[in-house]
């Protein structure tokens, strides 16, 4: 009988493979499908279990775990949730996180390699695993400003250190609070998701990082650094500046929003044109240098590249291949261009620092859990996008815009501000959106700051009556910030 | 004769068993202060009482081992031991859990299941030392075949019988007699096992017999074919009246594979083969019981929170532990419902990883591989068939329920050997372990040759 004997405990061997083979392709293979399940409570109740640590911003947790006693052993909360949403995010049971919460996500629970030594302290202390802190590059201030600024109104900033490209501020408007999707409510959770859901107005969306909307006259300080880069335009060369710009190969007419020539005898130089924002002279401009040129100004200062901040921003966009009439359009930041506030704010930072266009980041250090830190973000270039002698061209025709044209409102005095007002159309029927940008002191700038608002006025005043003067808060905040600090 | 005056003094590896036991024991205490260091619990003094005890227990089986079976494969004892230590651990570690739940919730704190299943592995000790006392020899086994094959049948049935039967998530195999319950579906697969190795040692050579040839393979002849009949209503009975996919499917494969093995005709395996086939399938046809389990299988995520619950959750838990596993007292095994009964392997594989598993199925492996072993050594047919019956009993139960756990095959509700809370269970598998001592005792013991009844009746012949 032993040969069938051993015939079966080679089945009851191939038997155990199986189950061997079975557990290897269960534990190794499907694992991390499984464990990412949306029924699977493990990972989040792990997470819960520890002390996520501190999203902060100067010394001040904006985001902090507190212990709650029950079967999550800790709980989120945001010290001031909707003025800082856009910057941390949510951390949410039901619907994950987002933010520096999700970018962030394996300092803060304390997973990164980074925090290796620290975890491995912990586990021989035998204390429970702590997360590590993020500090933000956010300027409490500047942040606070540009939140009062925007109100009620729909829109977005965002303020930029220009030597460096930190971001000073990144505010939306409406936000969200995200101490309510944080809480251990799923019920209360959901409830609060769907409202903000179906707000028309959108409150989830990261206006300042991924809300798209054509520059409108802000980009006319694009094709402005253009210009200088052809070699044939200096701010006093004059263009012409007629009523009506006849669209190249149709009949269509482009019209200037005061409805009148940009000067008497039709002729501009390119720094009044600038000035007044004159339509007609930027897009006849935008045809002599021609699309290509625009398309590389516009790309050495960010544009067709999507920046991880380290959060997404959106990919802020000049048309691909437009044609004569299309290029014109979009000369004065309408067609196909989109830009997103952070775009707007880096082309305002490039111009103020010389030239250079810094990459923007949000993270200045990643500190353990004793908040010593472990890794500071150096400041790098993206590209140097003009020369410095056209820049400080450029600083000189965007200083006379607030001192002699639209962006009046800017005005600060005994501080030189450099800005550039813009409207743009979204549509026939649908409201306009205002934009202004700027950096300020002129000379060496501390602060770029964009200023977007959605469903302004259709003139161009819009730019200047509603988005200036939050502009200038946030450079007012910032400069009194630099000031008490050197003090 | 010559091996009958050779006094040799072989090694009978009793210090090695006693050692491999003492390693079991300490890696369960180990084990269980690094529970109680994880989970913040400590080692209270009622877990030192039980696992002193747990180690005299362990010991008195090697002290009678010793005395009454000197000669036994060294190997039984410590891995049996094991794992029913291993499976104390987790047992204690699920209670754990429930009270450390409770407490969260305010509830009453439940009561634990290591002290009741620790109580179970007394009385296994004591039905395993009055196994290898009672059992002298284990040929003795056969003159009571018949014995033991209606006792077993009775086993089967008895959880049917009105008043003491009692079913339990579906499936009707509990008797609850004065408050205990147990399940005698764990005492009819040793019964039935001697049942098989008698019967097929007798009637082996009618069922060789070959007559009708098709396709090459020859059939055995229709009169031969009432045993493996028999055994296969008696499967699809258990499966209809008592709904036990597990036990239906154990029984019914081990009579397979022991005809096989008595006869050496694979035509057995193909007859039992098509016959399992046909009543797998007539089974998912006609009992929504079975077909929910087939297809839970299928598609666990189906219906994630009703039907595909348990094998959902137990997926989770084996996919959370990963390689290495959380750590034990450091996952979340009470996640997976039943995570100390039929899921337990879910929970060791949670807390574990897969080096705990395949460690785990390599401690099974060996085990039966010494049950194995131990049927071709011993040389009389019904100590092979029965060693070789028991060893297969484990390890098709073993695959019934880790694959089902695992979702190899469908999930059917078995215990886990050794591991699982469950006092029948944990007795019978001891009983087990008890006779395969037996049997390698006799295989292994050099110096006397005590001759089987056969074979000193051929010794008379031969005389003369």
């Amino acid at each position: 009988m032993n040969r069938p004997i051993r015939r079966v405990s080679a089945v009851l061997a191939l038997l155990l493979l199986a189950l061997i083979a079975n557990i290897t392709i269960i534990q190794v293979f499907r694992a991390p499908d499984y464990r990412d399940r949306p029924g699977n409570q493990r990972q989040l109740l792990a997470q819960y279990d520890r002390e996520r640590g501190p999203i902060l911003v100067a010394a001040d947790p904006a985001a902090r775990s507190i212990e709650t006693g029950d079967t999550l052993r800790y709980k989120r909360v945001y010290s001031n949730g909707p003025l800082y949403a856009p910057v941390t995010g949510f951390y949410s049971l039901v619907y994950g996180a987002t933010g520096l919460e999700r970018t962030e996500n394996r300092i803060l629970n304390g997973s990164s390699d980074l925090l290796f030594v620290d975890r491995t302290k912990q586990l021989f202390a035998g204390r429970q695993i702590q997360g590590g802190a993020v500090s933000t590059t956010i300027n409490d201030r500047a942040q606070q400003a540009a939140f009062r600024g925007l109100g009620a109104k729909t829109g977005a900033v965002v303020a930029i250190e220009p030597s460096t490209g930190r971001i000073l501020a990144s505010v939306q408007s409406p936000s969200f609070d995200p101490n309510l999707l944080s809480s251990h409510n799923p019920a209360e959770i959901r409830a609060y998701y769907e409202k903000l859901s179906a707000d028309p107005k959108k409150p989830l969306l990261n206006r300042p990082l991924v809300g798209l909307n054509p520059p409108g006259s802000t980009f006319k300080l694009v094709v402005t650094a253009a210009a200088l880069a052809s070699g044939e335009y200096t701010a006093e060369t004059l263009l012409p500046g007629p009523k009506t710009y006849t669209l190249p190969n149709s009949t269509k007419e482009l019209n200037n929003w005061t409805g009148k020539a940009c000067s008497a005898s039709g002729m501009i130089s390119l720094k009044d044109a600038l000035a007044i924002s004159c339509n007609t002279a930027f897009a006849w401009l935008g045809n002599q240098l021609g699309a290509e040129a625009l398309r590389n100004q516009s790309e050495l200062m960010g544009f067709n590249t999507s920046f991880q901040i380290p959060l997404r921003a959106a990919r802020s966009t000049f048309p691909e291949d437009p044609d004569a009439p299309q290029t014109a359009l979009s000369s004065i930041g309408q067609f196909e261009v989109r830009a997103t506030a952070l775009q707007m704010a880096m082309v305002a930072a490039a111009i103020g620092n010389k030239g250079v266009t810094m990459n923007p980041y949000l993270v200045q250090e990643i500190r353990g859990p004793d908040l010593s830190i472990l890794q500071t973000t150096l400041p790098s270039v993206f590209k140097q996008a003009m020369t410095p002698a056209h820049a400080a061209s450029e600083t000189d025709m965007m200083v006379n815009v607030v001192n002699n044209g639209t962006g009046s409102n800017a005005r600060i005095p005994g501080v030189a501000v450099a800005g550039k007002t813009g409207t743009a159309q979204t549509g026939n029927e649908r409201p306009s959106i205002a934009w202004f940008v700027a950096f300020a002191p002129a000379n060496n700038p501390q602060v770029a700051v964009a200023v977007m608002i959605e469903e302004a006025g259709t003139s161009e005043i819009s730019g200047n009556g509603l988005a200036a003067p939050i502009a200038k808060r946030v450079i007012e905040a910032v400069l009194l910030d630099s000031k008490t600090n050197l003090r | 004769m010559a091996f009958q005056n050779v006094p040799t003094r072989q090694p009978n590896r009793r210090t090695t068993e006693l050692l491999l036991i003492i390693g079991a024991w300490v890696l369960g205490v180990a084990a269980a202060v690094q529970i109680g260091w994880a989970t913040g619990e400590g080692m209270t003094v009622p877990m030192w009482i039980t696992v002193t005890i747990i180690g005299v227990l362990a010991i008195a089986m090697h002290v009678v081992v010793r005395i009454r079976a000197s000669y036994a494969d060294p190997i039984l004892l410590p891995v049996a031991t094991l794992l029913t230590v291993l499976g104390l651990v987790m047992i204690y570690r699920i209670d754990v859990a429930a009270s450390l739940r409770a407490e969260r919730n305010n509830a009453p704190p439940p009561t634990p299941d290591v002290y009741a299943q620790l109580t179970w592995f007394a009385v296994a000790v004591l039905l395993f030392v009055a196994t290898i006392i009672l059992v002298s020899d284990h040929r003795r086994l056969q003159r009571f075949t018949f014995t033991f094959g209606l006792l077993g049948l009775v086993a089967l049935v008895l959880p049917l019988v009105p008043v003491i039967g009692n079913t339990v998530n579906g499936a009707t195999l509990w008797v609850r007699v004065f408050g205990l319950s147990f399940q005698p579906a764990e005492a009819a697969k040793i019964l039935l096992t001697i049942f098989f190795a008698g019967y097929l040692v007798t009637k082996r050579d009618s069922l060789a017999l070959v007559r009708t040839k098709i396709f090459g393979i020859g059939f055995p002849r229709p009169k031969d074919l009432g045993p493996i009949l028999v055994a296969w209503l008696v499967s699809v009975a258990v499966l209809v009246f008592e709904h036990d996919l597990g036990t239906s499917l154990l029984f019914f494969g081990l009579f397979v594979f022991m005809l096989y093995i008595a006869t050496q005709r694979r035509s057995w395996l193909i007859l039992g083969g098509t016959l399992f086939v046909l009543g797998a399938t007539a089974a998912y046809f006609a009992f929504a019981h079975v077909r929910i389990r087939v297809d839970i299988w299928w598609d666990p995520w189906g219906d994630p929170n009703n039907t595909g619950y348990q094998l959902v959750q137990s997926l989770y838990g084996l996919a959370s532990g990963g390689m290495f596993g959380s750590g034990l007292g450091q996952g979340y095994p009470d996640f997976v419902p039943f995570a100390n009964t039929d899921f337990i392997v879910a929970a060791l594989g949670e807390e574990l990883g897969l080096t705990g598993l395949c460690a785990l199925l390599l401690l099974y492996g060996v085990l039966v591989e010494r049950g194995i072993r131990t049927a071709i050594a011993v040389r009389d047919s019904f100590g092979q068939l029965l060693a070789v019956g028991l060893s297969l009993t484990l390890a098709l139960q073993v695959f019934v329920i880790i694959g089902g756990v695992t979702r190899l095959i469908p999930l059917t509700g078995l215990t886990t050997p050794f591991l699982s809370y469950g006092g029948s269970s944990l007795v019978a598998n001891w009983v087990i372990i008890a006779l395969l001592i037996r049997i390698s005792d006799r295989a292994r013991r050099p110096d006397v040759y005590v001759p089987s009844v056969d074979e000193a009746l051929t010794q008379v012949v031969r005389k003369v």
